[in-house]
């Protein structure tokens, strides 16, 4: 059904901007992103808009629809009234490039500093073998589509540019966890470094990453959490850390 | 204040220049709102209790904020007395009441508790109020200092709040007694007792640190198969924890409620048998 569409758009750059006015036909079973670009085919030819799949599967339209994270792709007109007035910004945790789209390479820069899964020295190519238990945890952490609406949303960063130097971000507590619980990754000190390099102590758990996740991972439940408590294991609980010194155990470290 | 202030958070420079702190359009303020009032709520409630020091026991019944009883001061024919271990302490003439000896490992479980955290964040510190909403603080360090660095000693708070529950159990099971203290009958009270002890464990078995030390902390699960399997069960448990927090929350201040009105023969306890 053919409906009227008021959009409020912003448009700018990295030293100015404002929200602008437009008004738009669209048609209930239609996307957010599909609007915009009817806006650039017919109203906004500079308009920027960074786009890919149109599936939610790329990650690259995140934006804010009404204040909310959310891929653009992904977020059905119908979902808004007839008289609401849509309102697209850029995410507003990173610096603008142009319009709708952001520099987001704080999170590669992020991505670096993790360390990278270590194989263990006496097993050769070919001979690693995993259960399915031992994995599957981790399997949920790698259905992370890199939308970084997490980090967005994230108000250790969002509302604190200064913390953005020590702090890592939910989308890389999910990386570091998944690390951690793997089975055959013999890097010690995961669990120190997530604390002391990483920031996860700035983490207050209030859970908007696992809110705005558009694949459903549970970040604060199963990554966030049980990193916090593997932490407190080497870290914060005394007698955790002398029952691995008297019986010699390295598997928590 | 961090908000409105040009150059910090949302308005830090080289972001999308807009001034509003959010451009949320739904009602985000109603659950932080909400869960303000009844936390407070229950804050006062349980203070008030804490330091009325009576109407805690009408045979069988006694309240969970009296339960157990480490003071000499406490009514002796409750099911979890414990008695004597602190005595009765007295500050400037007045009685310390024995429920505070009590209520400091409920409310040190509860106040670590990953999930009060975010609804206590949000709704009393607003770090942040509601997800994209900016909050008014100009500097956070999250839990990385004092206080909230204890924040970390969640899992010992957690075992004191095991140890109540067994204690909490005891007092349930001693309620299928009558007013006379003989076994084998079961009233209204009974119900709301066994009700409160039942909530309070799978609030703690549901807890994050209960999954963590059950097998979460594990890399093998291939390895504990016992471990792995409780794992599994903490995990679907888990998945309600903020239900079971909540509904353990109301359940132990209706039953304090509930022993108080009996106690202060406001209502009678009625037996089914």
């Amino acid at each position: 059904m053919a409906r009227t569409l008021k959009l409020r758009i912003w448009r700018g750059n990295d030293e100015d901007g404002a929200l602008q006015d437009v008004t738009v036909e669209g048609n209930n079973g239609e996307v957010v992103l599909d609007i915009i670009h009817r806006v650039q085919a017919t109203q906004l030819g500079d308009l920027a808009v960074r786009w890919n799949c149109k599936a939610g599967k790329c990650g690259s339209c995140s934006m804010e629809i009404n204040g909310k994270p959310r891929l653009a792709c992904m977020t059905q007109i119908s979902a808004y009234g007839d008289d609401e007035v849509i309102t697209i910004t850029p995410l507003r945790a990173f610096p603008v490039i142009k319009d709708l789209v952001t520099d987001v390479s704080f999170n590669y820069k992020k991505a670096l500093e993790v360390r990278a899964y270590e194989h263990p020295v006496d097993l050769k190519p070919g001979e690693a073998r995993m259960q399915q238990v031992d994995v599957e945890r981790s399997q949920e952490f790698r259905k992370c589509i890199e939308c970084f609406l997490c980090q967005d949303t994230c108000h250790v960063i969002r509302d604190h540019e200064e913390n953005k130097k020590s702090f890592a971000g939910p989308r890389f507590f999910i990386r570091i966890a998944e690390l951690d619980m793997h089975p055959l990754d013999t890097l010690r000190n995961r669990k120190q470094s997530a604390q002391t390099e990483h920031g996860l102590g700035m983490c207050n758990i209030t859970k908007c990453c696992t809110e705005v996740c558009p694949e459903h991972i549970r970040i604060t439940d199963n990554a966030i959490i049980p990193m916090k408590e593997r932490v407190v294991d080497v870290k914060y609980d005394p007698l955790r850390w002398l029952g691995s010194v008297i019986r010699k155990r390295d598997g928590i470290l | 204040m961090a908000i409105d202030t040009p150059g910090t958070g949302v308005f830090s420079q080289g972001r999308a220049k807009l001034s509003a702190r959010t451009l949320r359009t739904d009602k985000w303020w109603l659950t932080p709102f909400v869960t303000f009032l009844v936390l407070f709520s229950f804050i006062v409630y349980a203070t008030f209790r804490a330091f009325e020091n009576g109407k805690y026991f009408a045979q069988p019944l006694i309240s969970p904020f009296y339960s157990p009883c480490l003071s000499t001061d406490c009514v002796k024919d409750s099911p979890s007395f414990v008695g004597t271990i602190f005595g009765t302490y007295h500050i400037f003439g007045m009685t310390v009441s024995p429920s505070l000896f009590i209520l400091i490992f409920p409310l040190a479980f509860r106040l670590t508790c990953y999930y009060y955290r975010k609804a206590y964040y949000r709704s009393f510190w607003m770090s942040p109020p509601a997800c994209a909403v900016a909050e008014p603080h100009a500097k956070y360090t999250g839990e990385t200092r004092a206080p909230l660095i204890l924040q970390n000693g969640h899992r010992y708070a957690f075992y004191a709040g095991l140890v109540l529950n067994v204690f909490l159990s005891i007092d349930a099971i001693g309620a299928f007694r009558n007013e006379k203290g003989q076994w084998g009958h079961m009233s209204i009270g009974t119900l709301v007792l066994l009700a409160n002890a039942t909530f309070l464990w799978l609030y703690s078995l549901s807890c994050h640190t209960c999954r963590h030390t059950i097998g979460g902390r594990l890399r093998n699960f291939s390895k504990h198969p016992v471990r792995y399997k409780l794992w599994t069960w903490v995990s679907i448990l888990n998945h309600k924890h903020q239900n079971f927090a909540w509904i353990s929350l109301f359940g132990v201040a209706l039953a304090d409620l509930y022993v108080r009105q009996v106690s202060g023969h406001s209502i009678r306890n009625l037996y089914f048998f």
